[in-house]
């Protein structure tokens, strides 16, 4: 495909459009989830099923004033949530929905989302320290903590998947795992490293996923019953609004990732009718498990939370990653 | 060694326990009224303002003997009755019950000797003005007859 300014704006707009989209409905859908786990219906007044909910919150939010606290910086307070947003869209670039269906594919897609990732915890470090409120610091350096702890087992199982397909390339990575659901990265006894402690390695890149996001039950980077709201306290009208965007557009991207090296992509699961609506299905059950998951566990402890990055997510993803290499050179 | 598999292990389980619970609960229907489009019923012994009873003819069962305007620790009750020639009972002319001063004891209720007096069900009282619970409880008892 030639790369004309045409298809540029196109693919920015539907990127803006899908994150926006996901984004507004996520919200919806976590109420509905968390009210039928509580058994109570909720949001159901506005529109059938509560569905004009989304955007009226949007319009309520956008019709507020933003509202910059005194002897806050003013330059990093506006930038932080634009920092936050815009790493989340920039991620959509590069991953393949299916076989035509990518903005534009890299031979480092792996690489590219990985340093976009870690630039979303940067907004939340600017976001705590310019609003100038302590609860607001404290709960940011509480995230990139929790963030650089869990980037490491992360990025060591990524480096496992990786290994396996010998590529940083996404679409490779989903070749790679074509055939039937015994291929794909999460179980594969006929893939090329028939390794069957990789559920281990995906439980533990799920587990990853949820403290990067900033999720329950790793959500200490706003916990309510602590810290206020969290880094984003001093926030009203659309700053906050784009946080909170940010946030579900980051899930979607952490459910990309882990349909893209575990589950293999838009494959079927038997080897029929591979195409997008595969990985649109296997995307949206990973987003309901992590909404199902947030209202499940209560919020864990900071010790809890370093205690089984540094003492039980580490180890064991070293440890596959070792027994990886050898069955790699084995078979 | 073994200590810390075993942690992991049967924690790992736990969770998926809890994780179970909640898709049990997610799949039953939900147990809550959406309140101002759908009611329960009033249980039986909620206290609601008092309110008269009334007799098969549709009078009140009152004698006007004012043991409740008596009973009241906060005098809320004001009655009055006349007593038509040849009856052998006073009729009620008059019941006010001043609502704002009402800490609804049931003291009224309690020593009501006639089975005159009882507790509504009612609990959707919202106001601005403070007229607005000062109840004529016998204009109350013809309005529900009409």
């Amino acid at each position: 495909m030639r790369l004309t300014l045409f298809n540029v704006v196109a693919a920015v707009i539907i990127a803006i459009a899908f994150a926006a989209v996901n984004a507004a409905y996520l919200v919806w859908a976590e109420r509905r989830g968390a009210a039928r786990i509580q058994r109570r219906p909720g949001p159901n007044i506005n529109g059938p099923f509560g569905l004009l909910q989304p955007p009226l919150d949007g319009i309520k939010l956008m019709a507020k004033q933003l509202t910059i606290p005194g002897g806050a910086d003013k330059v990093l307070f506006i930038a932080a949530p634009v920092l936050a947003m815009f790493p989340a869209i920039m991620s959509f670039v590069t991953i393949p929905f299916s076989e035509n269906i990518v903005a534009k594919n890299m031979n480092v897609g792996v690489l590219m989302i990985f340093a976009f990732a870690a630039l979303g915890s940067t907004s939340l470090l600017f976001a705590g320290w310019s609003s100038r409120n302590k609860y607001a610091m404290m709960a940011s350096i509480r995230a990139v903590s929790q963030t650089v702890a869990y980037e490491i087992p992360m990025l060591i199982t990524t480096i496992t998947v990786v290994m396996i397909a010998g590529s940083m390339d996404l679409m490779e990575i989903v070749h790679q795992q074509s055939g039937s659901f015994l291929h794909w990265n999460i179980f594969p006894l006929l893939g090329k490293s028939h390794n069957i402690l990789m559920p281990l390695s995906f439980l533990i890149f799920f587990t990853c996923t949820l403290a990067e996001t900033n999720r329950s039950p790793f959500d200490l980077g706003e916990a309510e019953s602590e810290l206020v709201a969290g880094f984003h306290t001093e926030y009203g009208s659309m700053g906050f609004g784009l946080f909170f965007m940010a946030e579900y557009a980051n899930i979607v991207i952490g459910s990309c990732m882990t349909t893209i090296l575990f589950l293999g992509g838009w494959g079927c699961p038997f080897g029929l009718f591979p195409g997008v609506w595969w990985f649109i299905l296997k995307l949206y059950l990973l987003i309901a498990t992590f909404i199902w998951i947030r209202w499940t566990f209560p919020r864990t402890t900071i010790y809890g939370l370093l205690n089984l990055s540094w003492k039980i997510l580490i180890p064991l993803s070293l440890f596959n990653l070792l027994l990886t290499a050898g069955l790699l050179k084995v078979f | 060694m073994v200590a810390y598999f075993s942690e992991i292990f049967y924690g790992l389980i736990s969770l998926f326990q809890g994780m179970a619970i909640t898709f049990k609960e997610f799949i039953k229907p939900p147990v809550t009224v959406s309140y101002p489009y759908e009611t329960l019923p009033m249980c039986d012994r909620f206290r609601g303002h008092v309110e008269l009873i009334e007799n098969e003819d549709g009078k009140a069962n009152c004698v006007v003997c004012g043991l409740c305007a008596r009973a009241c620790p906060s005098g809320c009750i004001t009655l009055a009755g006349v007593k038509p020639e040849g009856e052998k009972k006073k009729v009620l002319t008059k019941y006010i019950l001043d609502f704002t001063r009402c800490s609804l004891c049931g003291s009224c209720v309690e020593s009501c000797n006639f089975n005159a007096l009882e507790f509504s069900k009612e609990y959707n009282l919202a106001s601005r003005r403070k007229e607005d619970f000062i109840f004529d409880l016998l204009g109350r008892l013809e309005d529900r007859n009409r």
